[in-house]
Protein backbone atom coordinates (compact mmCIF):
# COMPACT_ATOMS: atom_id res chain seq x y z
CA UNK A 1 0.00 0.00 0.00
CA UNK A 2 1.28 3.39 -1.00
CA UNK A 3 2.66 5.63 1.76
CA UNK A 4 2.78 2.67 4.09
CA UNK A 5 4.78 -0.27 2.77
CA UNK A 6 7.86 1.80 1.98
CA UNK A 7 7.91 2.92 5.62
CA UNK A 8 7.88 -0.68 6.77
CA UNK A 9 10.91 -1.65 4.68
CA UNK A 10 13.01 -3.96 6.91
CA UNK A 11 16.23 -3.12 5.08
CA UNK A 12 15.79 0.60 5.57
CA UNK A 13 14.85 0.03 9.21
CA UNK A 14 17.97 -2.06 9.70
CA UNK A 15 20.17 0.65 8.24
CA UNK A 16 18.53 3.24 10.46
CA UNK A 17 19.18 1.14 13.55
CA UNK A 18 22.85 0.87 12.56
CA UNK A 19 23.00 4.63 12.02
CA UNK A 20 21.43 5.29 15.42
CA UNK A 21 23.89 2.92 17.09
CA UNK A 22 26.83 4.64 15.41
CA UNK A 23 25.63 8.08 16.33
CA UNK A 24 24.33 7.72 19.87
CA UNK A 25 26.89 8.39 22.62
CA UNK A 26 25.08 10.51 25.24
CA UNK A 27 22.46 8.59 27.28
CA UNK A 28 19.06 10.12 26.49
CA UNK A 29 15.49 9.63 27.62
CA UNK A 30 13.00 10.34 24.84
CA UNK A 31 9.27 10.57 25.39
CA UNK A 32 6.84 9.45 22.72
CA UNK A 33 3.88 11.65 23.56
CA UNK A 34 1.29 9.91 21.41
CA UNK A 35 -0.41 6.59 22.19
CA UNK A 36 -0.41 5.62 18.52
CA UNK A 37 3.40 5.90 18.65
CA UNK A 38 3.53 3.74 21.78
CA UNK A 39 1.67 0.97 19.97
CA UNK A 40 3.80 1.34 16.81
CA UNK A 41 7.01 1.14 18.89
CA UNK A 42 5.88 -2.02 20.66
CA UNK A 43 4.46 -3.69 17.58
CA UNK A 44 7.72 -3.25 15.68
CA UNK A 45 9.84 -4.23 18.69
CA UNK A 46 11.77 -0.97 18.42
CA UNK A 47 12.75 -0.81 22.11
CA UNK A 48 14.70 -4.04 21.87
CA UNK A 49 16.62 -2.82 18.81
CA UNK A 50 17.89 0.45 20.25
CA UNK A 51 21.27 0.86 21.94
CA UNK A 52 21.39 1.08 25.74
CA UNK A 53 21.98 4.82 25.51
CA UNK A 54 18.38 5.40 24.39
CA UNK A 55 15.40 4.99 26.70
CA UNK A 56 11.91 5.51 25.33
CA UNK A 57 9.25 6.67 27.79
CA UNK A 58 5.54 6.54 27.01
CA UNK A 59 3.65 9.76 27.60
CA UNK A 60 0.13 11.03 28.18
CA UNK A 61 -1.05 10.80 24.56
CA UNK A 62 -3.92 8.36 24.86
CA UNK A 63 -7.10 10.47 25.00
CA UNK A 64 -9.21 7.81 26.66
CA UNK A 65 -6.52 7.16 29.28
CA UNK A 66 -6.12 10.80 30.34
CA UNK A 67 -9.87 11.36 30.64
CA UNK A 68 -10.49 12.12 34.31
CA UNK A 69 -12.54 9.70 36.36
CA UNK A 70 -15.17 12.39 37.01
CA UNK A 71 -15.66 12.86 33.26
CA UNK A 72 -16.19 9.12 32.81
CA UNK A 73 -18.71 9.23 35.68
CA UNK A 74 -20.44 12.19 34.03
CA UNK A 75 -20.78 10.28 30.74
CA UNK A 76 -22.26 7.33 32.64
CA UNK A 77 -24.71 9.61 34.47
CA UNK A 78 -25.70 11.05 31.12
CA UNK A 79 -26.58 7.71 29.53
CA UNK A 80 -28.95 7.04 32.45
CA UNK A 81 -31.01 10.14 31.59
CA UNK A 82 -34.36 9.35 29.97
CA UNK A 83 -34.57 9.97 26.24
CA UNK A 84 -30.80 10.12 25.81
CA UNK A 85 -28.73 8.29 23.23
CA UNK A 86 -25.00 8.46 23.91
CA UNK A 87 -22.67 8.22 20.91
CA UNK A 88 -19.05 7.41 21.65
CA UNK A 89 -15.82 6.22 20.08
CA UNK A 90 -15.35 2.57 20.95
CA UNK A 91 -12.40 2.77 23.32
CA UNK A 92 -14.35 4.63 25.97
CA UNK A 93 -17.03 1.96 26.33
CA UNK A 94 -15.16 -0.32 28.70
CA UNK A 95 -13.29 2.27 30.77
CA UNK A 96 -14.31 1.68 34.38
CA UNK A 97 -15.88 4.67 36.09
CA UNK A 98 -16.26 4.88 39.85
CA UNK A 99 -19.09 2.33 39.86
CA UNK A 100 -19.90 1.28 36.32
CA UNK A 101 -18.88 1.62 32.69
CA UNK A 102 -20.76 2.64 29.54
CA UNK A 103 -20.54 -0.98 28.47
CA UNK A 104 -22.25 -2.16 31.67
CA UNK A 105 -24.90 0.55 31.34
CA UNK A 106 -25.61 -0.56 27.79
CA UNK A 107 -26.01 -4.15 28.98
CA UNK A 108 -28.58 -2.84 31.47
CA UNK A 109 -30.57 -1.10 28.78
CA UNK A 110 -29.01 2.34 28.30
CA UNK A 111 -28.86 3.51 24.69
CA UNK A 112 -25.10 3.76 24.10
CA UNK A 113 -23.91 3.56 20.51
CA UNK A 114 -20.38 3.12 19.26
CA UNK A 115 -19.59 5.44 16.38
CA UNK A 116 -16.64 5.66 14.05
CA UNK A 117 -17.15 9.34 13.27
CA UNK A 118 -19.03 12.39 14.52
CA UNK A 119 -20.89 12.13 11.19
CA UNK A 120 -22.47 8.89 12.45
CA UNK A 121 -23.65 10.71 15.58
CA UNK A 122 -25.15 13.46 13.41
CA UNK A 123 -27.00 10.78 11.44
CA UNK A 124 -28.36 9.36 14.68
CA UNK A 125 -29.66 12.80 15.64
CA UNK A 126 -31.41 13.08 12.26
CA UNK A 127 -32.94 9.61 12.52
CA UNK A 128 -33.98 9.91 16.18
CA UNK A 129 -35.60 13.36 16.36
CA UNK A 130 -37.36 12.55 19.64
CA UNK A 131 -34.19 11.57 21.43
CA UNK A 132 -31.30 13.73 22.48
CA UNK A 133 -28.11 12.37 20.94
CA UNK A 134 -25.00 13.23 22.96
CA UNK A 135 -21.60 12.77 21.36
CA UNK A 136 -18.86 12.24 23.93
CA UNK A 137 -16.13 14.65 22.87
CA UNK A 138 -12.96 12.75 23.67
CA UNK A 139 -9.72 13.33 21.82
CA UNK A 140 -6.85 15.67 21.13
CA UNK A 141 -6.38 18.29 18.44
CA UNK A 142 -6.61 15.64 15.69
CA UNK A 143 -10.17 14.78 16.65
CA UNK A 144 -11.45 18.16 17.87
CA UNK A 145 -12.01 19.60 14.35
CA UNK A 146 -14.14 16.58 13.41
CA UNK A 147 -16.40 17.24 16.39
CA UNK A 148 -16.41 20.97 15.63
CA UNK A 149 -17.48 20.26 12.04
CA UNK A 150 -20.41 18.17 13.29
CA UNK A 151 -21.50 20.85 15.78
CA UNK A 152 -21.46 23.52 13.10
CA UNK A 153 -23.41 21.25 10.76
CA UNK A 154 -25.98 20.56 13.48
CA UNK A 155 -26.43 24.29 14.06
CA UNK A 156 -26.85 24.93 10.33
CA UNK A 157 -29.45 22.16 10.03
CA UNK A 158 -31.23 23.18 13.21
CA UNK A 159 -30.59 19.76 14.74
CA UNK A 160 -31.20 20.92 18.30
CA UNK A 161 -31.13 17.33 19.59
CA UNK A 162 -27.43 16.94 18.73
CA UNK A 163 -25.35 17.67 21.85
CA UNK A 164 -21.71 17.34 22.82
CA UNK A 165 -20.19 16.56 26.20
CA UNK A 166 -16.70 17.96 25.73
CA UNK A 167 -13.76 16.38 27.53
CA UNK A 168 -11.34 17.32 24.75
CA UNK A 169 -7.72 17.94 25.64
CA UNK A 170 -4.82 19.87 24.15
CA UNK A 171 -1.41 18.18 24.17
CA UNK A 172 1.19 21.00 24.31
CA UNK A 173 0.03 22.23 27.77
CA UNK A 174 0.49 18.66 29.07
CA UNK A 175 4.03 18.54 27.66
CA UNK A 176 4.76 21.81 29.47
CA UNK A 177 3.48 20.38 32.75
CA UNK A 178 5.63 17.25 32.40
CA UNK A 179 8.72 19.36 31.79
CA UNK A 180 8.00 21.78 34.62
CA UNK A 181 7.62 18.94 37.10
CA UNK A 182 10.96 17.37 37.93
CA UNK A 183 9.58 13.89 38.55
CA UNK A 184 10.59 12.48 35.18
CA UNK A 185 13.69 13.38 33.20
CA UNK A 186 12.84 13.95 29.56
CA UNK A 187 15.60 14.94 27.12
CA UNK A 188 13.55 15.14 23.93
CA UNK A 189 10.14 14.51 22.44
CA UNK A 190 8.81 12.41 19.61
CA UNK A 191 5.91 14.74 18.87
CA UNK A 192 2.52 13.43 17.76
CA UNK A 193 2.18 13.34 13.96
CA UNK A 194 -1.54 13.80 13.47
CA UNK A 195 -1.99 16.34 16.26
CA UNK A 196 0.68 18.37 14.48
CA UNK A 197 -1.12 17.92 11.14
CA UNK A 198 -3.68 20.25 12.70
CA UNK A 199 -1.72 22.53 15.07
CA UNK A 200 1.56 22.85 13.14
CA UNK A 201 4.98 23.11 14.77
CA UNK A 202 4.68 26.53 16.41
CA UNK A 203 3.39 25.27 19.79
CA UNK A 204 6.59 23.19 20.21
CA UNK A 205 8.81 26.24 19.74
CA UNK A 206 8.02 27.13 23.36
CA UNK A 207 9.17 23.70 24.51
CA UNK A 208 12.46 24.25 22.71
CA UNK A 209 12.89 27.87 23.85
CA UNK A 210 11.77 27.52 27.45
CA UNK A 211 13.05 24.06 28.25
CA UNK A 212 15.76 23.46 25.65
CA UNK A 213 14.34 20.09 24.65
CA UNK A 214 14.52 18.97 21.01
CA UNK A 215 11.25 18.02 19.32
CA UNK A 216 10.80 15.85 16.22
CA UNK A 217 7.34 15.39 14.73
CA UNK A 218 7.11 11.74 13.79
CA UNK A 219 5.05 9.53 11.51
CA UNK A 220 3.69 6.20 12.65
CA UNK A 221 5.37 3.46 10.64
CA UNK A 222 8.51 1.75 12.00
CA UNK A 223 10.83 3.58 9.59
CA UNK A 224 9.20 6.90 10.57
CA UNK A 225 9.80 6.29 14.26
CA UNK A 226 13.39 5.16 13.69
CA UNK A 227 14.12 8.19 11.48
CA UNK A 228 12.69 10.44 14.17
CA UNK A 229 14.84 8.84 16.87
CA UNK A 230 17.84 9.26 14.60
CA UNK A 231 17.00 12.95 14.11
CA UNK A 232 16.66 13.47 17.87
CA UNK A 233 19.96 11.69 18.52
CA UNK A 234 21.70 13.83 15.88
CA UNK A 235 20.33 17.03 17.45
CA UNK A 236 21.56 16.05 20.87
CA UNK A 237 24.96 14.80 19.74
CA UNK A 238 25.47 18.04 17.80
CA UNK A 239 24.16 20.22 20.62
CA UNK A 240 21.22 21.50 18.56
CA UNK A 241 17.78 22.18 20.06
CA UNK A 242 15.15 22.53 17.35
CA UNK A 243 11.71 21.55 16.15
CA UNK A 244 12.07 19.27 13.13
CA UNK A 245 9.48 17.41 11.08
CA UNK A 246 10.21 13.85 10.06
CA UNK A 247 6.59 13.26 8.99
CA UNK A 248 6.66 15.76 6.13
CA UNK A 249 4.14 13.78 4.07
CA UNK A 250 1.54 14.33 6.81
CA UNK A 251 2.47 17.67 8.35
CA UNK A 252 2.93 21.22 7.14
CA UNK A 253 4.88 23.49 9.52
CA UNK A 254 1.83 25.79 9.66
CA UNK A 255 -0.56 22.87 10.35
CA UNK A 256 -4.05 22.87 8.89
CA UNK A 257 -5.39 26.44 9.19
CA UNK A 258 -8.81 25.47 7.84
CA UNK A 259 -9.36 22.83 10.52
CA UNK A 260 -7.97 25.16 13.20
CA UNK A 261 -10.29 27.99 12.19
CA UNK A 262 -13.28 25.69 12.57
CA UNK A 263 -12.00 24.45 15.92
CA UNK A 264 -11.64 28.07 17.11
CA UNK A 265 -15.07 29.00 15.80
CA UNK A 266 -16.79 26.27 17.80
CA UNK A 267 -14.58 25.77 20.88
CA UNK A 268 -12.86 28.00 23.42
CA UNK A 269 -10.02 27.05 25.79
CA UNK A 270 -10.97 25.95 29.29
CA UNK A 271 -9.21 24.41 32.27
CA UNK A 272 -9.31 20.64 32.21
CA UNK A 273 -8.67 17.81 34.66
CA UNK A 274 -6.36 15.06 33.41
CA UNK A 275 -5.94 11.65 34.92
CA UNK A 276 -2.43 11.56 36.34
CA UNK A 277 -1.64 15.20 35.64
CA UNK A 278 -4.41 16.97 37.55
CA UNK A 279 -5.96 20.25 36.51
CA UNK A 280 -4.09 22.07 33.73
CA UNK A 281 -5.11 25.64 32.82
CA UNK A 282 -6.38 26.12 29.26
CA UNK A 283 -5.69 22.51 28.33
CA UNK A 284 -9.32 21.66 27.54
CA UNK A 285 -12.09 22.99 25.31
CA UNK A 286 -15.69 24.03 25.83
CA UNK A 287 -18.26 24.97 23.22
CA UNK A 288 -18.35 28.74 22.72
CA UNK A 289 -21.45 30.67 23.85
CA UNK A 290 -22.62 30.91 20.21
CA UNK A 291 -22.86 27.12 20.19
CA UNK A 292 -24.09 26.72 23.77
CA UNK A 293 -27.41 25.21 22.59
CA UNK A 294 -25.38 22.10 21.75
CA UNK A 295 -23.63 21.88 25.13
CA UNK A 296 -24.84 18.75 26.93
CA UNK A 297 -24.17 20.37 30.33
CA UNK A 298 -26.80 23.02 29.55
CA UNK A 299 -29.50 20.38 29.12
CA UNK A 300 -28.88 18.12 32.11
CA UNK A 301 -28.01 18.62 35.73
CA UNK A 302 -25.20 16.11 35.80
CA UNK A 303 -24.40 15.85 39.47
CA UNK A 304 -21.95 13.05 40.12
CA UNK A 305 -20.56 12.00 43.50
CA UNK A 306 -16.83 12.59 44.01
CA UNK A 307 -14.92 10.19 41.79
CA UNK A 308 -13.50 7.08 43.37
CA UNK A 309 -10.03 6.23 42.09
CA UNK A 310 -9.29 2.58 41.48
CA UNK A 311 -7.35 1.20 44.47
CA UNK A 312 -3.84 0.13 43.53
CA UNK A 313 -4.09 1.35 39.92
CA UNK A 314 -0.98 3.24 38.77
CA UNK A 315 -2.35 4.54 35.44
CA UNK A 316 -1.70 8.12 36.61
CA UNK A 317 2.02 7.49 37.01
CA UNK A 318 2.17 5.48 33.80
CA UNK A 319 0.68 8.47 31.97
CA UNK A 320 3.39 10.78 33.36
CA UNK A 321 6.13 8.34 32.41
CA UNK A 322 6.93 8.04 36.14
CA UNK A 323 6.63 4.27 36.13
CA UNK A 324 5.99 1.48 33.63
CA UNK A 325 3.12 -1.00 33.82
CA UNK A 326 5.63 -3.56 35.07
CA UNK A 327 5.84 -1.55 38.32
CA UNK A 328 2.08 -1.82 38.93
CA UNK A 329 0.98 -4.64 41.28
CA UNK A 330 -2.29 -5.08 39.37
CA UNK A 331 -0.64 -5.46 35.95
CA UNK A 332 -1.15 -8.93 34.41
CA UNK A 333 -2.39 -10.13 37.82
CA UNK A 334 -5.80 -8.64 38.38
CA UNK A 335 -5.69 -6.12 35.50
CA UNK A 336 -5.83 -7.64 32.00
CA UNK A 337 -7.44 -6.60 28.71
CA UNK A 338 -10.42 -8.87 29.46
CA UNK A 339 -10.74 -7.53 33.03
CA UNK A 340 -9.24 -4.06 32.93
CA UNK A 341 -8.94 -2.03 36.14
CA UNK A 342 -7.54 1.13 34.63
CA UNK A 343 -7.99 2.94 31.31
CA UNK A 344 -4.41 2.31 30.15
CA UNK A 345 -5.31 -1.38 29.93
CA UNK A 346 -8.65 -0.72 28.20
CA UNK A 347 -7.65 1.50 25.33
CA UNK A 348 -5.97 -0.11 22.35
CA UNK A 349 -3.49 2.78 22.60
CA UNK A 350 -2.97 2.45 26.33
CA UNK A 351 0.56 1.82 27.54
CA UNK A 352 -0.56 -1.07 29.76
CA UNK A 353 -2.41 -2.74 26.87
CA UNK A 354 0.73 -2.40 24.71
CA UNK A 355 2.94 -3.88 27.44
CA UNK A 356 0.45 -6.69 27.96
CA UNK A 357 0.33 -7.57 24.30
CA UNK A 358 3.94 -7.11 23.26
CA UNK A 359 6.27 -7.04 26.26
CA UNK A 360 7.90 -10.32 27.09
CA UNK A 361 9.91 -10.26 30.27
CA UNK B 1 -7.18 7.41 18.82
CA UNK B 2 -5.19 9.75 16.65
CA UNK B 3 -4.87 6.85 14.27
CA UNK B 4 -5.25 8.10 10.73
CA UNK B 5 -4.57 6.28 7.49
CA UNK B 6 -3.55 7.37 3.98
CA UNK B 7 -6.36 6.49 1.55
CA UNK B 8 -6.74 7.09 -2.18
CA UNK B 9 -9.59 9.23 -3.49
CA UNK B 10 -11.70 7.27 -5.99
CA UNK B 11 -14.68 9.62 -6.25
CA UNK B 12 -15.73 13.10 -5.11
CA UNK B 13 -19.31 14.32 -4.75
CA UNK B 14 -19.73 17.75 -3.20
CA UNK B 15 -17.98 17.76 0.16
CA UNK B 16 -17.80 13.96 0.39
CA UNK B 17 -15.19 11.66 -1.11
CA UNK B 18 -15.07 7.90 -1.50
CA UNK B 19 -11.63 6.80 -0.37
CA UNK B 20 -9.97 3.44 -0.61
CA UNK B 21 -7.11 1.46 0.90
CA UNK B 22 -6.63 -2.12 -0.25
CA UNK B 23 -10.14 -3.56 -0.57
CA UNK B 24 -11.66 -1.21 1.99
CA UNK B 25 -13.73 1.73 0.82
CA UNK B 26 -15.05 4.47 3.06
CA UNK B 27 -16.73 7.83 2.78
CA UNK B 28 -14.79 10.81 4.02
CA UNK B 29 -15.92 14.37 4.59
CA UNK B 30 -13.80 17.06 2.96
CA UNK B 31 -14.85 19.97 5.21
CA UNK B 32 -11.52 20.01 7.05
CA UNK B 33 -8.94 19.15 4.42
CA UNK B 34 -6.28 21.81 3.86
CA UNK B 35 -6.03 21.41 0.06
CA UNK B 36 -9.08 20.27 -1.87
CA UNK B 37 -8.21 16.92 -3.49
CA UNK B 38 -8.71 15.36 -6.89
CA UNK B 39 -9.42 11.74 -7.77
CA UNK B 40 -6.13 9.81 -7.41
CA UNK B 41 -4.82 11.98 -4.56
CA UNK B 42 -4.01 10.42 -1.19
CA UNK B 43 -5.65 11.83 1.90
CA UNK B 44 -5.01 11.22 5.57
CA UNK B 45 -8.34 10.11 7.01
CA UNK B 46 -9.24 10.43 10.68
CA UNK B 47 -12.66 9.55 12.13
CA UNK B 48 -14.51 10.04 8.86
CA UNK B 49 -12.80 13.28 7.86
CA UNK B 50 -9.88 14.01 5.55
CA UNK B 51 -7.43 16.09 7.58
CA UNK B 52 -4.55 16.35 5.09
CA UNK B 53 -3.72 15.91 1.43
CA UNK B 54 -0.39 14.13 0.94
CA UNK B 55 2.03 15.92 -1.33
CA UNK B 56 3.62 13.06 -3.33
CA UNK B 57 6.72 15.09 -4.08
CA UNK B 58 7.28 15.82 -0.39
CA UNK B 59 6.87 12.13 0.47
CA UNK B 60 9.36 11.06 -2.20
CA UNK B 61 11.93 13.67 -1.15
CA UNK B 62 11.98 12.62 2.52
CA UNK B 63 12.43 8.98 1.74
CA UNK B 64 15.27 9.65 -0.69
CA UNK B 65 16.90 12.17 1.57
CA UNK B 66 17.08 9.63 4.35
CA UNK B 67 18.36 6.91 2.09
CA UNK B 68 21.18 9.27 1.06
CA UNK B 69 22.03 10.22 4.64
CA UNK B 70 22.20 6.57 5.54
CA UNK B 71 24.46 5.70 2.62
CA UNK B 72 26.83 8.35 3.89
CA UNK B 73 26.61 7.59 7.60
CA UNK B 74 26.69 3.84 7.56
CA UNK B 75 29.44 3.58 4.98
CA UNK B 76 31.34 6.58 6.36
Amino acid sequence: MKYRDEYRDPELADRLIKAIRQRSRIPVRLMEVCGTHTVAIFRAGIKTLLPETITLISGPGCPVCVTAQEDIDRAIALCREPGVTVATFGDLMRVPGSESSLHQEKAQGADVRMVYSSLDALDLARRLPHRRVVMLGIGFETTVPTIAAAVRQAKQEGLTNFLVLSAHKLLPPAMEVLLSATEVRIDGFLCPGHVTTIIGTEPYQDVVKRHGKPCVVSGFEPVDVLQSIHMLVCQMEEGRREVEIQYTRGVHPQGNPRARALMDEVFEPADAAWRGLGKIPDSGLNLRPSYSAHRAENHFALVVPPAREIPGCRCGEVLRGACTPLDCPLFRQRCTPTHPYGPCMVSTEGTCAAYFKYHTA
Amino acid sequence: MCLAVPMEVVEIKGNMATVQVGDVQRRACLDLVDTFPEVGDYLIIHAGYAIHRIDPEEARKTLEYFKEILEYEVSG
